[in-house]
């Protein structure tokens, strides 16, 4: 056991914990955050991505240790209903999903692009999106989607 | 003597089935309407078309709809939410309730308000007439019981007075998954939840012998090992106990060998040389044959996996002996039997309610893992039990899309026109769902002490779309044909339901051969299928598909055009797909343009969604998808293994709806994946010279085809 210090979502967070959990079973079994969902457990289909220091990884085999003092955001992180991110706007106006239990991951893929490359092409984000599986198939939606959100960000 | 007698009004099967008003629709406090329908939100937008139907009969705003999720508490019970059927069945249930309901409302604001029902109109729940009298659905709503059966005596609104229905309607439940708002049934928690683990073997078939439970129970946070026959599994405090519970277990198991699986480079062998039942689907016969010639072709595609992101999952709570399961199962009456079968209890003991999973595309470990909650549930002393499969169980122990075996046998006339036609399907059954037979078809049900067998897959009877047969019956009308389906009586790989049943094969090899005779009359595909349909809706979609893509396409170097086209079931949705392809031995799918007609697309925006899902996902089998194994294991247990379409590797997709409000609607989940199978196939040919029979086209089967040919 170990006190385990990190910021989540601009929150400063300390968890008593195994440091070799993942980040993934703390965030989801410890501190209520369901948004990142478990998909394969070995960060191969993305469904569980989070942003750590601004870059989209895989928490579903990222050990709990590897996060101190950095910075975590989830899609609770990324806006509100009341505030929403651009991204989440346009993905609602382009209905961009089917199932959506692989969208919290791609949205956090998304962001952490727009972050580094404000306007993307859309050959960029479909690199950006590939770690990310679909399965039913809403692929095309998503892109438009994310193009939609980096439009509306650079007016 | 009776005069002009009229038609005796018939409800919707689903409502013959449920005929009480109320068990569909309630008006709640606060201005709120609860719609209950039988069928499941699986990924597929049901909820938000039902919501848009029920809505438009009601005359209220959409938003005061609340859709209540299904549960064996208190939902009609509609069998399973599978086959496109959900419009079919659930929407025209809900329309013929919510018109009647509508109507006795208005009987009743008639004799208060003292005005004709004639004269009174509904907006938004208000209910108004001349002389300004006003009351609402709320205000009388304990006035009218809806205790009461349907009586098809109310007639629903003509297309022309919808105002939802036929427009694009954002769906219900996208904001709460946009805004991280828990709905799955992963992301659900209950008082005192703990979690559960099943041991499941890595050889195929295997059977549990010996356990040491020593290093698991040494686990902090271990609350229980459950063991009952060849079923075990672990509860504990926290999901990462309960893996680390499972891994301490697993070291100490000793298994029983498994059952040999078939050679996986040669499935059309083994599917030829089983034992099978034998069934002539379809036959008619020529008044005369003039063959010259018979070309005889064989297709194969191989065991698809659901693949769905999300492993399956599941949650059980007991109550002395009363059980509460919460699951994404796609028929929860369906799986409230086979669960009583097993317990030994009656139906009325357990409880099955509906929560969303992630995207389901047919018979997946849905509802096996309920049983594996309901199971270890027993072992937690009344707390309620969460069990979640592991990716690699959800790729190798979930049931598959069965492999298929087809060999059509054309008799062509001297001008290679077709004047018979033989086609012959080699398969296991594609359905093995629970709660439709006297014997259980959950996994968990042939492991535990006095197991039960494993079901052999069947094939649902032709009238319901067939199975393994679904589309082998040509629309085109060729003048003479025998249709003949061997369904095996092995079933080494466990196979059921998984999108479209046989259809993808089938079509794939009604519509490969098509071009290939087409191509040998030097005649264009497209003038060539024209020619030989007799069904306008099928001539429209091919047309507009066509004329969409800009047929025919000028040729460029390393650049192949190809058309598909069926009839979903031959009784549901009409789709044609142009596909164009590029590359030399690895096959890129640039775009692909399709033409749709559901008859009245309640949602078009969500039947587009549904179609460009199913011509990607469909593009994924076809470029990649082929479940491996060697003779004793399922070898593509991850995402490595079993690769899937990227977001690099998608194609452009437009879609084109033919909207036609007049004609009762069909369900658009599955009509794709055929004619873009075909479209793709006979775009490598144009590309490439080659016809690739066996799915998946990936370098190895193109070089294959290409030794063949040569």
């Amino acid at each position: 056991m170990r006190t385990i210090q990190f910021q989540l979502n601009g929150t400063p967070t300390a968890v008593d914990t195994d440091p070799d959990r993942t980040l993934l079973d703390v965030l989801r079994g410890r501190l209520g955050i369901t948004s990142p969902h478990f998909g394969c457990g070995a960060g191969e289909c993305g469904a569980c991505h989070v942003m750590v220091d601004g870059r989209a990884m895989a928490s579903c085999d990222l050990p709990i240790w590897s996060v101190v003092d950095k910075d975590v955001v989830t899609l609770e992180g990324i806006g509100t209903a009341e505030q929403p991110h651009p991204l989440q706007r346009a993905f609602i106006s382009e209905q961009a999903m089917q199932c959506g239990y692989c969208l919290s991951g791609i949205l956090i893929s998304a962001a952490a692009l727009l972050k580094r490359n404000p306007s993307p092409t859309e050959a960029e984000v479909r690199a950006a999106l590939d770690r990310n599986l679909c399965r039913c198939g809403s692929h095309n939606r998503m892109v438009r989607a994310v193009l939609r959100a980096a439009a509306e960000m650079a007016r | 003597m009776m005069s002009a007698v009229s038609p005796i009004p018939k409800l919707p099967p689903s409502l013959v089935a449920n005929p009480c008003l109320s068990s569909w629709v309630r008006f709640t406090g606060a201005g709120r309407v609860a719609i209950s329908p039988g069928k499941v939100e699986i990924g597929q937008g049901i909820v938000t078309a039902l919501a848009q139907i029920a809505a438009d009969e009601l005359d209220v705003e959409i938003g005061r709809i609340e859709m209540i999720r299904a549960s064996t508490a208190a939902s009609p019970n509609e069998g399973v939410t599978s086959g496109s059927l959900s419009i079919q069945q659930s929407g025209r249930a809900l329309r013929q309730v919510c018109a009647e309901v509508r109507q006795r409302f208005l009987a009743v604001a008639s004799e208060r308000l003292g005005v004709d029902a004639a004269l009174l109109g509904v907006e938004d729940g208000m209910i108004s007439g001349p002389g300004n009298v006003r009351t609402s659905y709320w205000e009388l709503a304990d006035e009218v019981s809806l205790d009461r059966d349907a009586t098809a005596g109310a007639v629903p609104k003509p297309a022309a007075a919808r105002s939802l229905a036929g427009h694009a309607v954002q769906r219900v439940d996208i904001p709460d998954k946009v805004f991280a708002r828990p709905r799955f049934i992963h992301d659900h928690t209950l008082p005192g939840l703990v979690h559960g683990r099943v041991l499941r073997p890595e050889i195929s078939g295997a059977k549990l012998l010996t356990l040491d439970e020593a290093a698991a129970r040494a686990v902090s946070g271990l609350i229980s090992v459950v063991r009952d026959g060849g079923f075990a599994g672990v509860v504990a405090d926290s999901e990462g106990t309960a893996e680390a519970a499972l891994k301490a277990l697993r070291k100490g198991t000793t298994w029983a060998a498994g059952e040999p699986l078939p050679d996986e480079n040669d499935l059309a062998g083994f599917l030829r040389s089983q034992p099978a039942e034998t069934t002539v689907i379809d036959t008619k016969a020529a008044a005369t044959t003039k063959a010259t010639r018979t070309l005889r072709r064989q297709y194969t595609r191989p065991y698809i996996a659901h693949g769905s992101i999300a492993p399956s999952c599941a949650m059980a709570q007991w109550d002395g002996n009363r059980v509460h399961v919460w699951t994404h199962s796609q028929g929860v009456y369906l799986l409230r039997a086979d669960l009583a079968i097993v317990l030994k209890l009656p139906a009325e003991n357990i409880v099955v309610e509906h929560m969303e999973g992630a995207g389901c595309y047919g018979h997946n470990a849905a509802d096996d893992v309920a049983l594996d909650a309901v199971l270890l549930a027993k072992a937690a002393d009344g707390r309620p039990v969460r069990v979640q499969w592991s990716r690699y169980d959800e790729m190798c122990h979930a049931p598959f899309g069965a492999a298929m075996a087809i060999e059509i046998e054309a008799d062509l006339d001297a001008d290679n026109e077709i004047v018979g036609w033989r086609h012959a399907i080699w398969s296991n059954g594609h359905a093995a769902r629970p709660g439709r037979a006297t014997q259980p078809a959950l996994l968990a049900a042939s492991e535990i002490a006095n197991p039960y067998p494993r079901m052999i897959s069947t094939n649902p009877p032709a009238a319901n779309g067939g199975g393994g047969d679904r589309n082998s019956v040509p629309l085109y009308d060729f003048p003479a044909w025998t249709i003949t389906s061997h369904r095996l009586l092995t079933m080494p790989v466990r196979t059921s339901a998984v999108r479209t049943l046989g259809a993808q094969g089938n079509v794939f090899a009604i519509e490969s051969l098509l071009d290939e005779i087409a191509a040998s009359r030097e005649e264009d595909p497209i003038a060539f299928r024209l020619r030989h349909l007799r069904d306008a809706r099928a001539k429209h979609v091919i047309r507009a598909a066509a004329q969409r893509a800009g047929w025919m396409p000028a040729r460029q170097s390393g650049i192949g055009h190809g058309v598909g086209f069926a009839r979903y079931k031959n009784t549901g949705a009409y789709c044609a797909a142009i596909a164009e392809v590029e590359g030399t031995d690895d096959i890129r799918v640039r775009r692909l343009t399709l033409a749709i007609d559901v008859g009245e697309a309640i949602n078009p925006d969500g039947v587009i969604n549904q179609i460009e899902g199913g011509a990607i996902q469909a593009t994924s089998w076809v470029l990649k998808e082929r479940v491996r194994f060697d003779r004793s294991h399922i070898t593509s247990t991850s995402w490595t293994d079993y690769p899937i379409l990227t977001f690099s590797e998608v194609p452009a997709v437009e879609v084109e709806i033919m909207q036609r409000p007049e004609i009762e609607p069909v369900g658009a989940g599955e009509a794709a994946h055929g004619p873009v199978t075909a479209a793709i196939a006979n775009a490598v040919h144009d590309c490439l010279g080659v016809y690739v029979r066996d799915l998946p086209i990936t370098r190895d089967k193109i070089i294959a085809a290409m030794e063949l040919a040569s």
